[in-house]
């Protein structure tokens, strides 16, 4: 200890000296909060500003078409030169017959991926299942926008033969393959984190591992599993190639999922790669339909957050 | 408590206690062996519980006991690497075969934790739980196996105003009366108990220590526990274990009094564990 003391009093002296050397340097600790500051008000600033733009534009639209028509008319015919209609219906219906089939495709599928990883899977399969399930999630959409038009709708033509080309079913199920992982891993996440005493509890009352797993885990990570499936419907909702290459474009206001569609997210497309020129009233309907678009995805958000928040269980 | 000592007593003034001895065996444990992996956990054990008693199972950390406890129900299974010998007959059938359904043997043998695991569900929800995945969907059966289950785990009168409210809100004791109670509720035959109390402030131990004497009537208790003193008060016979190996198993007066095996001694003694 004596021979160390003198080493240790000059390591103290040399830390000394170091400091001081960096506190004659102007002094980074009180400009790095500065710096990340900034950073994270580019983020918040971008988002800012993409509002305004939606706003204000969309405001330029309802100088021309009246929002009551907007919301209330059946029609969606911007291209018409005698007869333009300007009624929104037709586009949310698309959007919500490919979220409604992704959903019917994804939820069971994901949920049971979920339950699979987390409850049964050794920790071997696991370690092979997730990784393959996230390179799925990596997938370019327009990879899946072609896998859909030229593979599983001529499947399902097969199958159906009243099928058209543009249909809504193909890409429906399409997207709803693109948010399984997504469902999958983040309801995995929200299983697993439910403490394995709750998990012992139950088998030590003679439930099988099924019924601990219905009746006990997914309740205890209800909260976490509707945010994943919310988050999904979001995707699915705002998901853009796989219904542009796929679902066609005929906005249409019936229940049909054979026929061709329109989204909104589609319509958007559909106009920024035409030659709809710059302040005709078609330039400003895509800022009125990406308004209605995101004010769709954000009461999803809210509507989930407040859902978790109701079901939330603490442990 | 002191009842139950003096009691104990008087049987012992007449030499051996016949009483306890005839008792009917609910588990016969023979030549049970336990590996995890490579490393043997449980070395040769042979143990017999009997009906209506409470047997303490006593030992240092790491010997063994906790270990022993959930091969009684098989919950030991759970970690992947488990390997078994021997066995372990309750009521004449060997648990450890493999045509023995864990589900079945863990529908007779309740659990009690080391810590309080309740579900994150209401009070009622917890206790009507294990009826319910038996197939009970009788509201009002339902609703008298709650309350019957909840006085018999002396937890009634301070949950019976907020049957609806999470199981979270009750304190660390009464969670863990309600796990008894959840436990309770499907009847078993036996309740084995984990160091119930270890994470207990010492008025909510005595309120088990308590409910244990009064299950014991109905029920066979196996007790694992850390407390030399909380398996003197309570239970009937004790096993020490130590390194995997039933080391004395007697009944619990011998064991406290005149224990056979120094390391018996050593241990209840404090000399080490």
């Amino acid at each position: 200890m004596a021979v160390n003391h003198g080493s240790e009093q000059s390591i103290q002296k040399m830390i000394f000296e170091k400091k001081q050397q960096k506190n004659k340097r102007w002094n980074v600790e009180k400009i790095i909060p500065f710096l990340l500051l900034i950073t994270a008000a580019i983020s918040v600033l971008t988002t800012v500003g993409i509002v305004l733009t939606l706003v204000f534009e969309t405001f330029t639209f309802f100088e021309r078409v009246s929002i009551i028509e907007f919301f209330t008319a059946d029609k969606w015919y911007p291209f018409s030169a005698t007869a333009a209609s300007y009624g929104i219906m037709p586009l949310i219906v698309g959007t919500l017959k490919i979220a409604f089939i992704a959903a019917l495709v994804a939820v069971p599928i994901g949920l049971a991926s979920a339950i699979y990883l987390s409850e049964y899977a050794s920790e071997k399969a696991r370690r092979i299942i997730k990784p393959l399930l996230e390179i799925l999630a990596g997938v370019p959409t327009i990879v899946y926008g072609f896998f859909a038009l030229t593979f599983v709708t001529p499947l399902l033509r097969d199958l159906f033969p009243g099928l058209e080309i543009f249909n809504a079913l193909s890409p429906g199920i399409v997207v709803g393959i693109m948010i399984i992982p997504m469902i999958a891993s983040l309801s995995e996440d929200a299983m697993s984190s439910v403490p394995r005493s709750i998990r012992e509890g139950a088998y030590a009352m003679g439930a099988t591992k099924f019924e601990t797993a219905i009746k006990v885990i997914l309740p205890a990570a209800l909260s976490g599993i509707i945010a994943s499936v919310v988050l999904a419907l979001s995707r699915a909702i705002g998901e853009t190639m796989i219904v542009s290459v796929a679902g066609g474009s005929t906005p249409s206001m019936n229940m049909d999922v054979t026929s061709s569609i329109q989204t909104m997210t589609s319509y958007i497309v559909q106009v920024s790669t035409g030659d709809a020129g710059f302040g005709t009233t078609i330039y400003y309907s895509i800022y009125a339909v990406g308004m209605t678009l995101f004010v769709f995805t954000l009461l999803m958000n809210i509507l989930a957050q407040f859902i978790s928040r109701k079901f939330r269980e603490e442990y | 408590m002191n009842a139950v000592l003096t009691k104990e007593k008087q049987q012992d003034s007449h030499g051996r206690n016949e009483s306890l001895t005839q008792k009917e065996k609910v588990y016969e444990t023979k030549g049970l062996n336990l590996w995890y992996g490579e490393t043997q956990a449980l070395k040769n054990i042979n143990l017999d519980i009997y009906q209506n008693e409470v047997t303490a199972i006593i030992g240092p950390s790491g010997c063994g006991k906790s270990t022993y406890i959930k091969t009684l129900n098989r919950m030991s299974e759970l970690v992947p690497s488990v390997r078994t010998s021997g066995t372990i007959a309750y009521r004449g059938r060997n648990i450890l075969d493999k045509s023995y359904k864990a589900e079945d043997l863990r529908t007779q043998v309740g659990m009690v934790f080391q810590k309080p695991n309740p579900f994150p569900k209401s009070i009622y929800e917890n206790v009507a739980y294990g009826p319910k995945i038996h197939g009970i969907k009788n509201k009002k059966l339902l609703n008298e196996i709650v309350e019957k289950s909840l006085r018999g785990a002396a937890i009634w009168d301070e949950v019976k105003d907020r049957l609806h409210e999470n199981a979270y809100g009750l304190s660390g004791g009464q969670q863990q009366r309600l796990c008894i109670a959840r436990c309770l509720a499907i009847e078993p035959d036996v309740i084995l108990m984990d160091e119930p109390t270890s994470a207990l402030d010492p008025i909510s131990t005595l309120k088990v220590e308590e409910l244990v004497q009064e299950l014991k009537k109905d029920f066979s208790i196996i007790i694992v526990t850390h407390n030399m003193q909380q398996a003197a008060r309570i239970s009937d016979r004790t096993a020490f274990f130590l390194n995997g190996e039933v080391i004395e198993f007697d009944e619990t007066n011998t064991i406290f009094s005149k224990p056979n095996d120094q390391r018996t001694e050593d241990y209840i003694t404090g000399r080490f564990g």
